[in-house]
């Protein structure tokens, strides 16, 4: 059974400007022990199914589908057992630990409260089990009576990092980890990340917008656009071999150290990701697609299989154009 | 390239304007019909401000009895001697809708009167305040370091003391009129204008077409008045509204407190004459309540006003 | 953190220091011979005392000469002798008068401020809520009232009795006259004519605690950490109480002490209205009777109230918060 199984999601914000469908049917399953990579653009949805796998999301947002976490469905969870499973079933780890930790409490305080609420020790033992939960991430334990402004950025991930394993989660979701870091210090909690998942045999569920990271980190790779996953498949396939137009620009984008615009259009691709109010007809990509044919603005693909262990969602791929003609819209 | 049509369209609220007319007009007025294409879509917007809109209708109603009192309020009422006023301390009848005073005038009669001083008060004091606040915020933001620092520390004074004494303290030293009162609450309330209008003022002082103008030479007067001026504006006219408000309530104080012009009807005086009368033990509701619930309308009212416009207006309140 | 709290206090210091000059001018620069001032109306007023008076008063020396006789003066806390109390200087006539004003501000502050701050964190939390708009409706409607108008209508109702209101407090002072109560009685009486007041000035200012609150607390939550304190599976009640408002309450506080300056005000107008032997009552009284030693005297005590006020919520401020704390 997966970690987490997540099936025909389907989010839709409430906003003064009307609803905005940030996740528009997204399949995908994480197994024990392997770390999936989520790859997409600023507004395709990935942070957002971060946040509906906790239902952490705004509320009067609506959520359809089901998300699985070790076989429950969170979405139908009642608030007691949610909590229970909040941090302890999954943990996040979030971006910019910037304004992440409480500012007016110490760190170690905050890792132990977690501790403390899912009822695995007293107190002073999870203050204890702080410390060499620093300890396990590269800090010195006596960090734990330190407060979050007295950390450099990479120093906080760190700590996000040791609060996220506090409980032994099953699953750890990793949203955009290492986005607010430098470059140098990106490095190091990447590695520390990998080392533990490896060590600590996390399942974990890594949202980031920057691909060439996945490369390393990640066994799994889907790519997500415009709310719908468009390509995945084990990841050096999906780097190396894309079946997805997508996928190959945001591959082929060599970064430069340091380069901001990588950050911001990290595909290379001219245009902008569509507007989740106003998503283009057919397959969402056509539009700034290079390979763009014919049917693409009318038909929009769903995901076909593209080779062992590996979908993609592109009418390019043999053998759909038929398929695709036949029966999908 | 197709001109864009001047008038405002029914097209949603936009944050760009479109590109301006091609210059057969002159710069003047290129900047002119964006002002007010600028300002008609800010009252479009205020339309849809519920709040605000209520405080408008609620505005427009006292001002129209205050401009209209000569013919809505006789004014022979307001004259204890004149055959037109009845017996002291009545309750509310047909004749007089409000009641009588100590002194058998129509209550009626005076809280219409009381609006016309009460208001010019308020009005004339927050104009004061505000060119004082306008003129201290616009030259400390712009001139900044030893100007900005002395004419901050100045404004930080006046904002620590507190408002009550001083005016107190100043205008039992003046003497006791009107005028006085619109003085001292125009040099007492002066402070947070000045902080508002400082802070705005910075923060166009760095915006690229400023830095543009500079470049190109422009003198400190003309960045002032054409850049500096129309930017601040609009914050300064919906912080004036609110000052408004509490000039109101600060004349109305001043006044019950016996400093105010004894002969002159504001809703101050009123409410001062009837509390040294004793109408709050005599039970003479209809001489206590009209005067105070026209202050908590118009006060109201103003202050409606004043925070729809400041949502609209005031751009850090816009991202919520 | 010292070289803040050094700063902090200079700062204090040089208001205060600036208040005292201000005070001096204000009467020695007004239009007004105060000696005619103090004689007008009594049947010595002749040049002779008119001179007598000047030159009691210090008023024939040159202004620097006056200046540095007053600066003396204030240092040494002598602020010369009340007009209208004769002969009794304005140090006794004020000590015989601040215990009615702090037992009545103070109170009424801390009530004010610890209910306006709860319905503020229950406001904010819900914002939009039924609770919340009736709260602001209420804020906004108290806030456009003149509080002693407010405290006439309540003196009125309560202790007057009209139409359906029944009179059972009394109308005003501090305690029954000539009733000779000690002990216990006498501190039911006082209470007893507390109450009104006390409800007055309590209600009066609690909105604007609330809505500093309401604000502040609605900053903070949409700050990471609050999603985060959920994530962790913290119940809510807990993300509000242990997160949210420990970091909501450290502007609020310094908010809420700087509003002391209207409280001060409003305290000036209640007392009147209920004849609450204070401070802010002698102020009214001093005015009538344009007696300016007392009235300098209480503009320097209530502008250095609010200016230590201040000082204390700076120093509170940076205790509280870590931040400050360490640099």
């Amino acid at each position: 059974m997966s970690v987490l199984s997540v099936r025909d999601l389907h989010v839709t914000y409430q906003t003064q400007g009307g609803e905005v469908p940030a996740v528009r049917g997204v399949d995908l399953d994480v197994e024990r022990g392997e770390v999936l990579g989520l790859a997409g653009e600023s507004g395709c949805g990935k942070s957002t199914i971060a946040g509906a796998v906790l239902r952490l999301l705004p509320p009067r947002t609506k959520v359809e589908g089901a998300v699985l976490l070790d076989g429950e469905d969170v979405l139908t969870m009642r608030p007691g057992r949610l909590r229970a499973v909040r941090w302890a079933g999954a943990s996040i780890i979030f971006q910019g630990a910037m304004h992440a930790l409480n500012p007016v409490r110490r760190v170690g305080d905050q890792i132990a409260e977690t501790i403390v609420i899912h009822d695995q020790a007293d107190e002073r033992d999870a203050r204890m089990r702080a410390g060499s939960l620093l300890e396990q991430v590269g800090l010195p334990s006596r960090r734990i009576d330190d407060y979050p402004h007295e950390l450099s950025g990479g120093q906080k991930q760190r700590v996000m990092i040791a609060m996220a394993l506090a409980c032994s989660p099953s699953l750890v979701i990793a949203d955009e980890p290492t986005t607010a870091l430098d470059v140098m210090v990106e490095a190091q909690v990447l590695a520390l990340l990998k080392s533990l998942q490896v060590e600590l045999g996390l399942a974990m569920l890594f949202i980031t917008h920057d691909l060439s990271v996945l490369v390393e980190v990640a066994d799994r790779l889907a790519i997500m656009y415009a709310g719908k996953i468009v390509e995945d498949g084990p990841a050096e396939k999906v780097f190396f071999e894309p079946r997805h137009p997508y996928t190959e620009a945001l591959a082929a984008a060599f970064p430069e150290i340091g380069d901001q615009r990588f950050r911001h259009n990290p595909s290379g691709l001219g245009g902008d990701p569509p507007d989740p109010q106003d998503v283009p007809p057919g397959c969402p990509f056509h539009p700034r697609c290079p390979v763009a044919f014919e049917p693409c603005p009318t038909v929009d693909p769903r995901l076909f299989p593209a080779g062992e262990g590996r979908r993609a969602a592109c009418l390019l791929l043999e053998g759909t154009l038929t398929e695709a003609r036949g029966g999908a819209t | 390239m197709k001109t864009p049509p001047i008038e405002p369209s029914a097209a949603p609220v936009m944050l760009e304007e479109p590109p301006p007319p091609p210059p057969t007009t002159g710069p003047r007025r290129i900047a002119w019909a964006r002002r007010r294409r600028s300002f008609a879509r800010v009252a479009r917007t205020y339309r849809r401000n519920k709040m605000g809109m209520a405080g408008l209708i609620i505005l427009a109603f006292f001002i129209a009895v205050a401009l209209l009192a000569p013919l809505i309020a006789d004014r022979e009422g307001l004259d204890p001697t004149s055959p037109v006023t009845g017996m002291p301390f009545q309750a509310p009848s047909w004749q007089f809708p409000f009641g009588t005073d100590n002194l058998g005038r129509s209550v009626l009669t005076l809280t219409i009167w009381g609006a016309r001083i009460s208001l010019l008060v308020g009005l004339l004091a927050t104009l004061i305040s505000m060119v004082i606040g306008s003129l201290v915020g616009i030259v400390a933001g712009y001139r900044g370091r030893l100007t900005e620092s002395l004419l901050m520390r100045l404004t930080d004074w006046f904002l620590v003391i507190p408002f009550l004494p001083l005016a107190i303290v100043l205008a039992s030293l003046l003497g006791r009129s009107m005028l006085i009162i619109i003085m001292v609450i125009g040099i007492t309330s002066w402070p947070s204008t000045a902080r508002i209008v400082r802070a705005q003022t910075l923060s166009v002082k760095e915006r690229p077409y400023v830095e543009r103008a500079r470049a190109l030479g422009a003198s400190g007067w003309h960045l002032v008045t054409r850049h500096i001026l129309p930017n601040v504006g609009p914050l300064i006219f919906a912080n004036t509204i609110l000052t408004v408000a509490i000039a109101i309530l600060s004349e109305t104080t001043l006044s019950f407190l016996g400093l105010g012009d004894p002969l002159s009807i504001s809703w101050g005086t009123i409410l001062e004459s009837a509390f040294g009368s004793g109408a709050a033990t005599a039970g003479n509701w209809w001489w206590l309540l009209p005067p105070g619930l026209a202050i908590v309308f118009v006060v109201l009212a103003f202050t409606m006003c004043g925070f729809a416009l400041d949502e609209i207006l005031n751009p850090r309140l816009r991202q919520r | 953190m010292r070289g803040y709290l050094i700063g902090k206090v200079a700062q204090a210091l040089l208001t205060l220091v600036f208040v005292v000059v201000f005070n001096f001018f204000l009467f020695r620069v007004m239009p007004g011979d105060p000696a005619a001032l103090l004689l007008r109306g009594s049947a010595a007023f002749n040049p002779d005392t008119l001179e007598q008076v000047r030159e009691d008063l210090g008023l024939d020396e040159p202004l620097p000469a006056q200046f540095v006789t007053y600066l003396g003066n204030t240092v040494a806390l002598d602020l010369g002798d009340s007009f209208f109390a004769r002969g009794r200087s304005v140090n006794t006539v004020i000590a015989e008068r601040i215990w009615p004003t702090l037992l009545l501000v103070g109170t009424s502050t801390i009530a004010s401020a610890i209910i306006g701050l709860i319905i503020g964190i229950y406001g904010g939390w819900k914002r939009g809520s039924a609770f919340d708009v009736g709260s602001l409706g209420f804020t906004l409607f108290v806030y456009s009232m003149p509080e002693f108008w407010f405290g006439i209508l309540v003196l009125m109702a309560f202790a007057g009795g009209v139409g359906p209101f029944p009179a059972i407090f009394p109308t005003g002072g501090y305690e029954t006259p000539a009733a000779g109560l000690t002990g216990l009685a006498h501190w039911v009486d006082v209470l007893n004519h507390l109450v009104l007041p006390f409800f007055v000035l309590t209600v009066a200012y609690l909105g604007e605690y609330a809505i500093i609150m309401r604000n502040s607390l609605i900053d903070i939550m949409g700050d990471d950490f609050i999603t985060t304190a959920r994530a962790k599976g913290v119940r809510e009640k807990h993300v509000l109480w242990r997160h949210a408002v420990p970091n909501a309450l450290l502007p609020t506080m310094t908010l809420t002490i700087l509003s002391l300056g209207f409280v001060f005000g409003g305290a000036i107008t209640i007392e009147y209205v209920f004849s609450w032997p204070g401070l802010g009552w002698l102020t009214v009284q001093a005015i009538d009777a344009k007696d300016f030693p007392l009235l300098q005297g209480l503009f320097l005590l209530f502008s250095g109230a609010v200016i230590i006020a201040n000082l204390i919520a700076d120093l509170l401020y940076a205790y509280l918060d870590p931040r400050v704390r360490a640099g």
